[in-house]
């Protein structure tokens, strides 16, 4: 085979490709909002006075960020059916992709915690603020701003490692263009169609990141 | 079957695919530093030409997905008459994806370098070339050493995509392991300890010293 790009061939399944790119920030949006909650937990986890839970959740989230997510989607999905739980291809690939970006927030909350200054933890103690209002009203709402911009790189970062869900099976852009590509011998058009698409939506995203990002710092006054 | 029976059945292959997953690594880090620097250095070229090509490089890569690169350089280059076999284009494109992100750490560090630097090899006559070599790279790499540690992990994980293309490396193993024996917790979780410790004990500790060896070269201890 040769290069011959078909155009007429590209508008049979550019629909289709663009109906799975629906699933496909789908799958972004559901793992990002697990990561995001999941994320803080892991953080404020490590903050807690308790050494071994620190210690434990410290090394678990050392351990999902050096290991491949594509293998940790492989092991939620399969491990489950050896102990009866039946997971469906989205649940494991949700459950899998969040946990992984969790790990990853989590460092971004933790450098967030650790650049708000000593001095409005000790202010909250002398105003003898709980813990929960110390958190959820001074500590948070700081550590947040100068969070945006990592917070932001990995929203795109997840929505570049879903096509890593087609290997279980998870309807999204890359296993639509591995279904069009075995079912009509060609794989130039819909490959390079699914490149095409991520480069429209990240590029894009990743400069709206950056303008978000300077509105956060403006509005904040940094 | 209990986990050590099951390492001394197969224990064999997961070390075979773990030495064909540090084949992978190696090549693509050395594919992944040879065009980051020339794509971050190209970046900060006066020449346009030079410069578009390495942005055009550096969004493409960084835009789209590893797995995507994988797949397009892997069945669809051979369409444009170049066709690499399975282990090439394995390490190439896992190179070429990090190399991507590597640029910007290149060209960050390098416009991270004082100026006063820049200046002083100027006041010495040393040519453009001189001066990148003997001043400002050395000081960059010190600079961009702790970023490259977090990305050569990346590099480590990205390695395990190559399995798609039927590469038999680590992850191709423990898919191989568990589709004949079932026993996907044993199968999938040595590979995942595996990873863990090339990361944690060898990449890491290794880049580690790379950079105290480098801040006691530059006399920054």
């Amino acid at each position: 085979m040769r290069f011959d790009w078909n155009w007429e061939f590209t508008a049979e399944i550019l629909p289709r490709l663009l109906a799975a790119t629906l699933n496909t920030l789908i799958a972004a949006g559901v793992g990002y909002a697990i990561a995001v909650v999941l994320g803080l937990v892991l953080a404020l986890a490590q903050r807690t006075p308790w050494t071994p839970l620190t210690k434990v959740v410290r090394e678990l989230v050392e351990f999902i960020r050096s290991t491949p997510l594509v293998l940790q989607i492989f092991f939620v999905f399969y491990v489950g059916p050896q102990f009866g739980i039946r997971l469906s291809p989205w649940t494991a690939g949700m459950i899998a992709i969040g946990l992984h970006y969790s790990a990853y927030l989590s460092e971004v909350y933790r450098a967030g915690i650790e650049a708000v200054p000593r001095g409005q933890w000790e202010s909250c103690r002398a105003l003898n603020l709980s813990t929960r209002d110390t958190y959820l009203r001074i500590i948070i709402p700081q550590a947040l701003p100068p969070s945006v911009a990592g917070m932001g790189n990995y929203l795109i970062g997840i929505f570049k490692d879903t096509p890593m869900l087609s290997v279980i099976g998870v309807a999204e852009l890359m296993h639509t263009a591995n279904a069009i590509g075995s079912e009509h011998y060609r794989f130039l058009e819909p490959y390079t169609l699914v490149g095409v698409i991520f480069l429209a939506i990240s590029l894009p995203a990743a400069g709206f990141v950056r303008v978000f990002e300077g509105w956060v710092r403006r509005k904040l006054g940094l | 079957m209990p986990i050590w029976e099951f390492l001394a059945t197969y224990g064999w292959r997961f070390l075979g695919g773990a030495v064909v997953t540090a084949e992978q690594f190696i090549l693509a880090a050395l594919v992944a530093i040879t065009v980051a620097l020339l794509a971050g250095l190209g970046k900060l070229s006066g020449n346009w030409l030079i410069r578009g090509t390495a942005v055009v490089y550096i969004e493409i890569f960084r835009g789209t997905s590893l797995l995507v690169q994988l797949y397009w350089i892997f069945f669809v280059l051979p369409l444009f008459g170049i066709n690499l076999d399975k282990f090439t284009a394995g390490f190439l494109s896992v190179g070429l994806n990090i190399g991507a992100y590597g640029a910007e750490l290149v060209r960050g560090a390098i416009r991270s370098v004082p100026k006063g630097q820049w200046e002083a090899a100027y006041a010495l006559s040393m040519s453009p070339t001189k001066r990148m070599r003997r001043i400002i790279l050395p000081q960059a790499l010190a600079i961009m050493l702790p970023s490259w540690g977090n990305l050569l992990i990346e590099l480590l994980k990205g390695t395990a995509l190559v399995s798609l293309i039927s590469v038999a490396d680590l992850m191709f193993e423990a898919k191989q392991i568990n589709a004949s024996t079932f026993l996907s917790a044993e199968a999938f979780g040595t590979a995942l300890v595996v990873y863990y410790i090339l990361a944690r004990f060898l990449v890491t500790p290794f880049m580690r010293g790379l950079e105290r060896a480098m801040a006691r070269r530059l006399g920054r201890t």
